[in-house]
C-alpha cells in the first residue's frame, strides 16, 4: 500500500501543472497568441522555491502552517479517488464524507491564514471564498449522495468505479445532471471564470488568489501547487463520473483517463475564452442552478427508483 | 446684468480689462444664476491682479449657444464658497485655496488635490506647502459593520498612482473617496513667461495618452492670441490626428472593460487593433502618441497622395477588425449583464457635477466641443453627437464605439479630400494683457487651457483642465450602491488621466 500511495501522488505531483499549462494554451490559442510554454505552471513552481520567505508583522504561525496544511488535505484526499488503472489506494466505508470534510478543512485554514494579515483584501477574499464554498458544498454533498444511491456504495471510489458503467444505460440522464452540476462545482472550487478570474490583477475582483496576495517563496509554492492539485483530484472525479472506461485494461483505462483529463483542461480552456465572469451577487444564483440540477436528478432516481 | 459679462468665443483673444470685474455678491449671484440657465463651469481659478491682489475668473460655457462668457471678483484671504451652490466648482475652489492661499469658507471638504507650489509669491505661508496627499483626513464611515478599503497608490497593473478610500459595508461601497496628487509636475507654474522651447513638450506630456489633445488645445490659445490663421490642410490634418488619438484609446478602452469582465475574446483583440491605430498615428508623424506633430501655426509632417491612399486602407482594415471584435462584446449576455445598471449616474447628478465628454454622453447629455464650439476643419465638417441615455458602464463603452464609428467616417472624409496647400503659417507675437480660451474635445471631454498674457505679450498665467478634473468626483459618486468588485470596470469605463488632473 506504501507503495501504491507513492505512486497515487507521484502521479498527480508531476502531471497537476500541466492541466494549467493546457488551460492557458488553449485560452492563448483563442486569443490568438501563442502564450506561455506548456510547462510554465512548472517553471513558475519551481522559481517559487527558490525564493525565500517574506512573513508581515502582523501575521502569526496560522499564516506560516495554512499553506502546509492546504498542501497536505489536497495530498490526503486524492488517495481517495481512483486515476484510470491507479486504483484509490485509501477506501473505508463512508469515506465520501472524509473527502467532503477534508475539503471543508483546508478551506478552514487558507480563510484563516487569509484573515491573520488583517488585509482588508485578504478578509474581502475570505469572506467571499466562505460564502460560495459553502454554497458549493452542499451541491457536492447531493452529487454524492446521488452517486452513492445509483451504485449502492458508500466508498467513493467504488461510487465512481465500476458500477457507474451499469448505471449509464438506464440512469444516463441523472449521471449528466450529476455531471453538470458536478462540472460547475469544479469551476466554482477551482476559482476558474465564470466565477472568479485567475488572470485578474484586480485585487477588488479577486476571490481565490486574493487570499495568497502576502504569501511569498515556500508558502507561494505550496499554496500554487495545491490548486493546481486540487483541480487535478475534482478533475479525476469529474472523468470518473462522465466517461465509464471502467471495465478496459488497466492500460487502456490510464490512457483514457488521460485523455479525458487533458479534454477537461481543453473545455474550461474554451469556457473561459468564451464567457465573461459573473457579477459577484450572482455566483450564488449559479450555483443554485448546479444545486436544482442535482436536486432533478434525486428525484428522478427516487420517482423511478434504483 | 448679462451687459455685464463678457461674451467670447472659442480660441478667441479678448482684452483683459474687457472682462469685468464685480464685487463677490454680484459675482456668486452672477455665477449661480448662470448656472441656473444652464451653463457650465469650464474653469474657475484664480490670477494675480496688476495691484498685486487676487482675481478669481470665472469662465462659462454655453453647449447650445455656442459661446462662453468671463467674469471675475477680485478676493483677499478668504470668502464665501460656492460649491454648496454650485457643486462642480468643488475641485477648482481646493485648487484655488492651495495655489493662491484664499480660503473658500464653508467649502465642504476643502483638503489638498495636489502637493504643490504656490504661484501667489507674496505668500510665506501657503496651504499647499505642506499638503502631501495621504497625509489628510479621510471621510469616514462608523460602526461595527463598516470595513475600510485602502487601494494604492501602488496598483497590481501597470497604471498611474492614485489612492482609493473605500467605506464598505460587506460588499457594498457607501462611499469612496479619491485622493490623488502623486503626478503633479509643476507644469503650470514652468509655462509661465513662455512660451519658449520647452512649452510644447509641457504640453504634450501633460496627459501622455491625450498628446495631440492637449497640444491642439495650446496651438489654438497661441494662435488666437496672436491672430493667426492655421492653413486649411494643417486644420484638416490636425483633426485626423486627434480622431486618431480617440480611435486609439477607446478601442484600448473597449478592450480592457472586456478585459475586466473576463471577456478574453474583445480583451485579446483590441489590445492589438489600438496598436494598429497608434502605429497609423506613427505612420503620419513618426510618433506612436502624435508628440511633434503639432506647432502652433500648423503641423510639422504633410501626406502624400501614396501616404493618404495607405493610411485609408489600413483604416478601414482596422476598423472591420474593430467591428469584429466589438460586435463580440455586444453579443454576450454575461457582459450585458455586468454593464448593465453598473456604475448609474442620473443626468442630474452628471449636470450638477459638471461632467464632459463620454461620461457626460453616456447620461445623455448632448455635449461635443467639436460639434458645440467647434474650430479648424470642424467648423466645415461636423461630427454628430454621440449620446446614450442610461448613464451607466454600458452606456459608456456604448458611446466609445458610436464614436469610433463617427470617427473612421470623418477620417476617411477628410483624407478623401484633403484640402492643398501648406501646412504651416508664421506666427506673430501674441498679444499683450490678453486672455483666450481654448477648448479641444479630447478623447475623453473637454479640454480646457486658459491664457492670459502680460505687458510684452508673453504668458503671464496659464491653467489647464484635463477633462479628468471634472470627472472624478462622477467616478467616486458612481460606486455609492454599488458592489466593490465592480469598481475595477467602473474606473475603467470612465478612464480617467491621473496626470492630467495633477499637473
Amino acid at each position: 500500500m506504501g507503495i501504491q500511495i507513492l505512486l497515487h501522488l507521484t502521479v498527480m505531483l508531476v502531471l497537476a501543472p500541466l492541466l494549467f499549462g493546457i488551460i492557458g494554451k488553449t485560452k492563448a490559442l483563442f486569443a490568438g497568441r501563442w502564450g506561455a510554454p506548456l510547462f510554465q505552471p512548472y517553471y513558475d513552481i519551481i522559481k517559487f522555491f527558490k525564493k525565500g520567505n517574506v512573513y508581515s508583522t502582523t501575521t502569526t504561525w496560522i499564516f506560516q502552517v495554512a499553506p502546509l496544511v492546504y498542501l497536505a488535505t489536497i495530498l490526503v484526499s486524492s488517495l481517495l479517488i481512483p486515476f484510470g488503472g491507479l486504483k484509490a489506494p485509501v477506501y473505508f466505508w463512508g469515506d465520501f464524507i472524509l473527502f467532503i470534510y477534508i475539503s471543508g478543512l483546508s478551506r478552514y485554514f487558507i480563510i484563516i491564514g487569509a484573515l491573520d494579515t488583517g488585509s482588508s483584501f485578504e478578509g474581502m477574499g475570505a469572506s467571499r471564498e466562505a460564502t460560495f464554498s459553502c454554497l458549493a458544498e452542499i451541491v457536492l454533498a447531493l452529487d454524492f449522495i446521488i452517486l452513492a444511491i445509483l451504485s449502492k456504495q458508500l466508498i467513493l471510489s467504488e461510487m465512481v468505479g465500476g458500477t457507474i458503467l451499469s448505471s449509464w444505460p438506464l440512469f444516463g440522464p441523472v449521471l449528466l445532471l450529476v455531471g453538470l452540476s458536478y462540472f460547475l462545482v469544479l469551476l466554482v472550487e477551482s476559482a476558474r471564470i465564470p466565477i472568479d478570474d485567475p488572470t485578474t490583477h484586480l485585487e477588488l475582483t479577486m476571490i481565490h488568489e486574493v487570499m495568497f496576495l502576502d504569501h511569498s517563496g515556500w508558502d507561494l509554492a505550496c499554496v500554487s501547487y495545491a490548486s493546481m492539485m486540487k483541480f487535478f483530484v475534482l478533475g479525476s472525479l469529474f472523468v470518473n463520473i462522465l466517461i465509464p472506461f471502467h471495465n478496459l485494461s488497466a492500460i487502456l483505462q490510464t490512457v483514457v483517463f488521460g485523455v479525458g483529463m487533458i479534454g477537461l483542461a481543453i473545455i474550461v480552456g474554451i469556457v473561459e475564452s468564451c464567457i465573461a465572469r459573473l457579477r459577484l451577487n450572482r455566483i450564488p444564483e449559479l450555483i443554485i442552478g448546479a444545486f436544482v440540477l442535482a436536486l432533478v436528478g434525486l428525484l428522478i432516481i427516487l420517482i423511478k427508483g434504483v | 446684468m448679462p451687459g455685464r459679462i463678457l461674451k467670447m468665443h472659442n480660441c478667441q483673444a479678448r482684452l483683459l480689462a474687457d472682462i469685468p470685474e464685480m464685487s463677490f455678491t454680484e459675482f456668486r449671484d452672477m455665477s449661480i444664476n448662470q448656472i441656473q440657465k444652464g451653463a457650465r463651469v469650464v474653469s474657475f481659478f484664480g490670477c494675480l491682479d496688476e495691484n498685486k491682489s487676487i482675481r478669481l475668473m470665472m469662465i462659462l460655457a454655453y453647449d447650445k449657444q455656442g459661446y462662453l462668457t468671463a467674469f471675475s471678483t477680485i478676493v483677499k484671504d478668504a470668502y464665501d464658497s460656492l460649491t454648496l451652490q454650485i457643486p462642480q466648482v468643488n475641485r477648482f475652489e481646493r485648487e484655488i485655496f492651495e495655489q493662491w492661499g484664499v480660503c473658500p469658507k464653508g467649502h465642504p471638504w476643502l483638503k489638498p488635490i495636489r502637493p504643490q507650489q504656490t504661484l501667489n509669491n507674496n505668500l510665506d505661508n501657503f496651504p499647499g506647502k505642506e499638503n502631501i496627499p495621504l497625509v489628510s483626513d479621510f471621510f469616514k464611515i462608523k460602526g461595527e459593520e463598516i470595513h475600510e478599503v485602502a487601494v494604492g497608490p501602488v496598483h497590481a497593473g501597470i497604471i498611474e498612482p492614485g489612492h482609493f478610500r473605500f467605506q464598505c459595508h460587506g460588499e457594498e461601497v457607501f462611499h469612496l473617496e479619491i485622493s490623488l496628487g502623486y503626478q503633479h509636475r509643476g507644469i503650470e507654474k514652468a509655462l509661465i513667461n513662455g512660451p519658449d522651447k520647452r512649452t510644447i513638450h509641457y504640453m504634450e506630456t501633460a496627459a501622455g495618452d491625450t498628446t495631440i489633445g492637449h497640444a491642439l488645445a495650446y496651438c489654438q490659445a497661441i494662435e488666437g492670441l496672436a491672430d493667426c490663421a492655421v492653413p486649411l490642410r494643417a486644420s484638416a490634418l490636425r483633426a485626423v490626428m486627434l480622431e486618431l488619438e480617440r480611435l486609439a484609446n477607446h478601442t484600448g478602452d473597449l478592450g480592457a472593460l472586456a478585459n475586466d469582465v473576463g471577456y478574453l475574446p474583445t480583451a485579446a483583440y483590441c489590445g492589438r487593433l489600438r496598436g494598429d491605430f497608434l502605429n497609423l498615428t506613427a505612420f503620419i508623424c513618426g510618433n506612436r502618441f502624435g508628440r511633434n506633430m503639432l506647432r502652433p501655426g500648423g503641423v510639422r509632417f504633410d501626406l502624400t497622395d501614396s501616404m493618404i491612399n495607405e493610411a485609408k486602407q489600413r483604416l478601414i482594415k482596422t476598423f472591420e477588425d474593430v467591428s469584429n471584435a466589438v460586435s463580440l462584446l455586444w453579443d454576450s449576455s454575461l457582459v450585458a449583464d455586468r454593464f448593465d445598471d453598473t456604475g448609474s449616474l442620473s443626468q442630474k447628478t452628471a449636470l450638477d457635477l459638471g461632467l464632459v465628454g463620454i461620461s457626460a454622453r453616456a447620461c445623455g447629455i448632448e455635449q461635443d466641443i467639436r460639434f458645440d464650439f467647434p474650430t479648424g476643419i470642424f467648423k466645415f465638417s461636423q461630427i454628430p453627437i454621440s449620446t446614450h441615455s442610461s448613464g451607466d458602464v454600458f452606456a459608456r463603452a456604448f458611446v466609445r464605439w458610436l464614436e469610433i464609428q463617427r470617427s473612421v467616417k470623418f477620417i476617411l472624409d477628410q483624407l478623401n479630400k484633403l484640402p492643398e496647400g501648406e501646412i504651416m503659417a508664421a506666427v506673430p507675437l501674441l498679444k499683450p494683457k490678453n486672455i483666450a480660451v481654448s477648448l479641444v474635445e479630447g478623447w475623453r471631454g473637454e479640454i480646457c487651457h486658459v491664457v492670459i498674457t502680460d505687458i510684452n505679450g508673453n504668458i503671464r498665467q496659464y491653467k489647464i483642465v484635463d477633462p479628468s478634473f471634472h470627472n472624478w468626483l462622477g467616478l467616486a459618486i458612481a460606486l455609492r450602491g454599488e458592489e466593490i468588485s465592480d469598481f475595477p470596470i467602473c474606473n475603467k469605463s470612465f478612464s480617467l488621466s491621473y496626470c492630467g488632473h495633477d499637473l
